[in-house]
């Protein structure tokens, strides 16, 4: 009997600690979405209906909201995304092909100073690009490379984060026998690893390729200090440029649709493949 | 005799095949001295150079040797040393906003992988409390300042209802600027480090949790006495990277305040400091700024190395430790 009263009372105050749980869930969530809601709401209202204050309701200027953005004529979106889009994409590309190409160097093959090779690139995994920046943007200069997407692409092939996971990913899927056959069937070391290495990757491919895409198009620090041509600026330079804006003039309407459009093909992507990128969080960073 | 054939054969392959290991390094290492470390020295290079420009005219480069890193420390007419406001700012920004990150994300990480609590739809509070992390700094930050801009709608609202006293400017107060500075890094982190949290705890061996509950301890004690030790590595190396992130501090506070850093530069981090200097082509001061940034983050990345290459052993040893360790 007091055993009952016992489970009882352990229940009610499971139960309790359920509600107090899930309370604390939906706030956390409600927190994340809200400012994007308001921001997608506002999207959708004119600058008169803007200037009215609050609400949750959305109204009706949304396409004429978006077609006022896209013909914007002091930012140009709509080139600045296409930018951002190539050089965002050719980093992914790039980023991820030669990240597996050097783990797969370190992973397969035996050399003098290979651990070397390996300490140092997880020696230099935690600088950051901010600290070697000045050097970066007068060598560039130097080299007439400022104002062209090289210097924002080029450098994603040394990503030591990328390597680090390719290297751990390897380590679990790339059986060392599977290269010795290929070399038996007389496969060159460069066509094992595009037709036969890259395909058994593809996961981890996939997920760093996701992630690299991201950052890049993120990426506002270096790329203002290079880009000075307006027909060459990219999403997060336009946006830094209409905070710049003089507001008393301004369309706000356009200013929610310009940032609903910086942010939208990151915002697609997540919603697509959302387990995927959740899982290829933690894979990068230690494990227990 | 067939084993002395195996071996010839070994020795035969790793000779021959050594070469390809440094070609498919090369391009990594061709990549990085050029657009990282000769940068890099560059920068060292620089900071012990007066290099800066009058109007469109140039002075320097003479060399000056710390002069500039003595300027970086002397005081304004004023009394601050500006670089040490800025530090300042960095750090308060980043405790404000990593203190509830790192809470928030301990409690959620134990809260989903408790079996006892067996929370659902957790994929889906997941994919919404991590969302914020892929989100661009600067249309977020963007977005705070159209919504919390005077007139804009959440200043409008909060006025209105009588929250806050008529014409309350959020940019005019130096705890709200920080504040929003804080709450937007909160969310665009704490997701992640909640996966990152989740997935160390579920890496700790399940057994281990059965014996303390069988020997009696309650869940506060399997916490401190079990979790937390075991999460430690991680633990730490979370915190880490954040604090290597923190001192990154620049697209947020940039955007939100034009760069300003207002009110008073009382959110100017230290790498909105060394933007202004690189935007005005004062190469020296900012070569030194970056040297400084370069020393903190040297030093926590040495610790992050350290967790790591502990951490990283070959998969089969570990799994013979581990095995060890049970019988």
């Amino acid at each position: 009997m007091k055993q009952m009263d016992q489970n009882k009372a352990g229940m009610i105050k499971l139960t309790l600690l359920r509600v107090v749980v899930y309370a604390i869930l939906i706030f956390l969530s409600f927190l994340c979405l809200f400012f994007f809601y308001l921001m997608i709401v506002n999207s959708t209202r004119s600058n008169a209906e803007l200037a009215k204050g609050f609400t949750l309701i959305p109204s009706g200027s949304f396409f004429i909201n978006l077609k006022n953005a896209w013909n914007d004529s002091s930012i140009n979106i709509p080139r600045g995304m296409l930018n951002s889009l190539i050089i965002s994409l050719s980093t992914a590309v790039l980023t991820t092909y030669f990240s597996a190409l050097t783990a797969y160097g370190v992973h397969v093959y035996d050399f003098k100073g290979k651990k070397f090779v390996f300490t140092f690139i997880m020696a230099i995994m935690m600088i950051p690009a901010q600290v070697s920046a000045l050097g970066f943007v007068q060598l560039m200069n130097k080299m007439n490379l400022n104002d062209s997407f090289i210097p924002l692409i080029v450098p994603g092939i040394a990503a030591p984060v990328v390597f680090f996971y390719m290297k751990q990913y390897m380590e679990s899927v790339l059986p060392l026998d599977v290269i010795d056959a290929a070399r038996v069937d007389g496969s060159g070391e460069f066509r094992t690893f595009n037709t036969i290495v890259l395909p058994m990757l593809k996961p981890a491919l996939a997920v760093q390729m996701i992630f690299s895409f991201v950052s890049s198009w993120n990426n506002y620090f270096i790329p203002a200090l290079l880009l000075n041509k307006p027909e060459l600026k990219t999403v997060p330079i336009m946006i830094a440029q209409l905070r710049s804006a003089d507001y008393s003039k301004f369309d706000m309407g356009k200013v929610y649709m310009f940032i609903l459009l910086a942010i939208l093909p990151v915002l697609i992507t997540y919603i697509i493949l959302s387990k995927s990128i959740i899982k290829g969080v933690t894979a990068g960073s230690v494990k227990g | 005799m067939e084993n002395k054939l195996k071996t010839n054969n070994g020795k035969l392959k790793s000779v021959s095949y050594a070469k390809w290991g440094y070609i498919f390094i090369a391009p990594f290492f061709i990549v990085y001295l050029l657009f990282t470390l000769i940068p890099q020295f560059l920068t060292i290079y620089n900071s012990f150079f007066e290099t800066y420009r009058i109007g469109l005219s140039q002075v320097g480069p003479n060399f000056v040797g710390l002069k500039n890193y003595i300027e970086l420390f002397k005081a304004d007419p004023n009394g601050t040393v500006l670089i040490l406001k800025y530090a300042w700012n960095t750090i308060w920004m980043w405790f404000l906003g990593a203190l509830p990150q790192f809470v928030v994300a301990m409690l959620l990480a134990l809260f989903f992988t408790s079996i006892r609590l067996n929370i659902k739809g957790q994929g889906f509070f997941k994919t919404v409390i991590y969302m914020p992390n892929l989100i661009m700094a600067a249309a977020f930050s963007m977005l705070f300042y159209a919504l919390f801009c005077k007139g804009g709608p959440i200043q409008t609202l909060l006025t209105n209802k009588g929250v806050l006293e008529m014409e309350f400017d959020f940019f005019r107060h130096r705890v709200t600027v920080r504040g929003m500075i804080a709450l937007m890094n909160f969310l665009m982190w704490f997701g992640n480090t909640t996966i990152v949290l989740m997935a160390g705890i579920m890496g700790i061996d399940q057994s281990i949790f059965e014996s303390a509950t069988i020997d009696g301890a309650n869940s506060v004690q399997v916490f401190f006495r079990v979790t937390l030790p075991l999460l430690m590595p991680i633990f730490v190396y979370c915190l880490i990277t954040a604090m290597i992130g923190g001192i990154q501090m620049f697209d947020v506070p940039q955007v939100l305040t034009k760069g300003d850093g207002v009110p008073n530069g009382t959110t100017r981090t230290l790498v909105m400091y060394l933007n202004n200097y690189l935007k005005t082509y004062n190469y020296g001061m900012s070569g030194a700024i970056s040297v400084i940034i370069f020393i903190i983050t040297g030093g926590l990345g040495g610790i992050v190395y350290k967790i790591l290459s502990k951490q990283y052993k070959d998969p089969e040893a570990k799994h013979r430790e581990r095995k060890g360790k049970v019988i």
